[in-house]
């Protein structure tokens, strides 16, 4: 009986070092793009296509020296970088990519989580008309409003970074309500009516009893939103004034737009741009972001 | 308690619900009005009728049929990446609950994808298709199929890791003692999956399945960016078709929004389906 135990947690052991191997392969070959795009935004031009994945346009079986010298011949250093930072523009795009998303999340969760509360506590037709159209809200694709509603921004002068985000306020509502009523309906009323008593108003109460309870839903929402927002394309393309103001993905669209052919050099370099600083900030808050995740499918 | 609230509603509801309307209820009634007027811009509408829907299929009595293909390429887009993202990311979180070393480097590394944008991610794998594709004189956009297969792979890899994370949060939250009852019973490995991890798993099943249907029914920036709708408007999805009929060619804007109302029914039928489906499952248990 012991003997068998052995053999069967051995040879356990044994399927799970093969499948930590597996999956340490599985998982390089998966991100393994981004390394291919991070080597070719150091090579010049015409060698990206010629010779994507190595690094030199000679075998180093066929002589040693020309292999070198093919290194060398490949790769330009930061050029491409500079070309990428110039047509993109880049610093002034990242800008206005992070004021946009973080404005825009702060207004969300602020003005969101107060009007959820608000309706979830006050009961009437109004406020059962108001949850029933957020949900509404979600279940239309962007295509149904984008030509009204950036005509309408463009006629209300919210065609730059600071207008734009009271359009994600209103288009990013729907789930935002909907996920911070689903929280507030579990808040036992006790909590709230014991501030009252204390003397505090409705606005102090929300702020220093009910919003540090939202914790949890604050942060799902404010990781789900900034996903949304930072990588968003159509919205901003139609509502901001693209020839003055510009977001990191509308940035690297008109990589090709501005002549019709792409200079490759310029977009692997501004692709990497693009996507380190989402590493750094996926590094720096991960934990937040799976959980997030994971009570956003939930709800949602 | 709700009395001293009600005259609060300034602060608490009007600044979202101001916005809300602004950027949802008045595009989207002025929407559906438009579907039914000539225009080119949201003030010099002209009632119409159902000319535009009309227009949709028939121009000048002929039957158009490119929005046809573009449901039927959308129809079969979807099913394909529903399966083929759910079946990888479901595997993929079974092998990241066993307990084996790294588990969080790999959960890191699958999840990743996820957070580039669509735009961002399709010029990585045009760089990447288009390089191999060139030694045989193709591009990705040489044919409808090339341009599929093109975009499925990038749907794919980017969200089998999101798909990922929401299952294993699902396989996480099965008892154990359930598991271990079933091993002691003598279920073995197949066993333990069909008759218990699957059923159990049903909702989040169900969450998965219509989180990527929706997705691959609204993909709008991979499709830009990675085919741009060649060759020839053939690998157009529904929202690019959309778009292009709307911003593409003037005259055509009230049919493109016209469109849009179709394409909006269709999402609110999946999204009606999804909430029957699920309503059900928590009565039943």
């Amino acid at each position: 009986m012991a003997g068998r135990n052995e053999t069967s947690s051995v040879r356990k052991a044994k399927h799970g070092k093969a499948l930590t191997v597996f999956f340490v392969l599985l998982s390089l070959l998966w991100i393994s793009p981004l390394f291919i795009v991070l080597l070719n935004s150091f090579k010049r031009k015409a060698y990206i296509f010629k010779n994507p994945f190595g690094i030199s346009n000679v075998s180093i079986f066929t002589s040693f020296e020309r292999w070198r010298a093919g290194i060398s011949k490949t790769f330009i250093g930061l050029t491409n970088y500079g070309n990428a930072i110039e047509k993109t523009n880049f610093f002034q795009s990242f800008g206005n990519s992070l004021f946009i998303t973080v404005a825009s999340v702060a207004l969300i969760i602020l003005c969101c989580s107060m009007c959820a509360w608000f309706i979830v506590r006050v009961k009437n037709k109004v406020t059962s008309v108001i949850y029933v159209l957020c949900l509404f809200s979600m279940i239309v694709p962007f295509q149904m409003v984008m030509f009204t509603l950036s005509k309408l921004a463009n006629m209300l002068h919210l065609s730059n970074p600071v207008g734009i985000v009271i359009v994600y306020l209103g288009f990013g509502a729907g789930l935002a309500v909907f996920m911070f009523t689903g929280f507030v309906k579990d808040i036992p009323l006790e909590i709230e009516e014991a501030a009252m008593i204390d003397g505090c108003s409705p606005l102090q109460t929300f702020f220093s009893v009910v919003l540090p309870i939202m914790k949890p839903t604050v942060i799902t929402v404010a990781i789900l939103d900034a996903m949304w927002i930072w990588n968003d394309y159509l919205l901003p393309y139609l509502v901001l004034n693209i020839n003055k103001y510009k977001t990191i993905p509308i940035a690297v669209q008109f990589l090709q737009q501005s002549h019709g052919q792409i200079d490759w050099g310029a977009m692997m370099a501004a692709l990497v741009l693009a996507i380190v600083p989402i590493i750094i900030f996926y590094i720096a808050v991960q934990k937040y972001i799976i959980e997030g995740v994971v009570a956003g499918a939930v709800k949602g | 308690m709700s009395k001293n609230y009600r005259k609060y509603w300034p602060i608490f509801v009007l600044p979202t619900m101001a916005a809300f309307a602004l950027g949802f209820v008045i595009p989207f009634l002025y929407g559906i009005f438009l579907s039914f007027c000539k225009f080119t811009t949201v003030t010099d509408w002209k009632w119409i009728g159902f000319q535009n829907y009309s227009r949709i299929l028939f121009v000048n009595g002929k039957l158009d049929t490119t929005f046809l293909h573009s449901i039927w390429y959308t129809c079969i887009f979807t099913i394909i990446t529903v399966i083929i993202i759910n079946v990888v990311s479901f595997a993929i979180a079974l092998a990241l609950t066993k307990g084996i070393k790294g588990t969080n480097l790999f959960r890191t590394s699958f999840f990743l994808p996820n957070l580039i944008g669509g735009i961002v991610l399709s010029y990585v794998w045009l760089m990447i298709f288009n390089s191999v594709l060139s030694r045989y004189s193709m591009t990705i956009v040489s044919s409808e199929w090339s341009a599929f297969i093109g975009l499925v792979i990038v749907v794919s890899w980017q969200q089998i890791g999101y798909m990922m994370i929401i299952y294993i949060a699902g396989l996480q939250n099965i008892p154990g003692d359930l598991l271990e009852a079933a091993r002691i019973d003598g279920a073995n490995s197949r066993q333990l999956l069909r008759s218990i991890i699957i059923p159990m798993l049903r909702p989040t099943i169900t969450v998965c399945t219509f989180l990527t249907l929706t997705n691959g029914f609204k993909l709008f920036d991979q499709n830009l960016a990675l085919t741009g709708g060649k060759p020839g408007g053939m690998s157009e999805l529904l929202a690019l078709n959309i778009y292009n009929t709307m911003y593409g060619k003037t005259g055509w804007q009230g049919v493109g929004q016209a469109k849009a109302v179709i394409f909006f029914i269709m999402v609110a039928i999946i999204a009606l389906i999804q909430n029957k489906l699920t309503t059900r499952k928590e009565v039943e248990r």
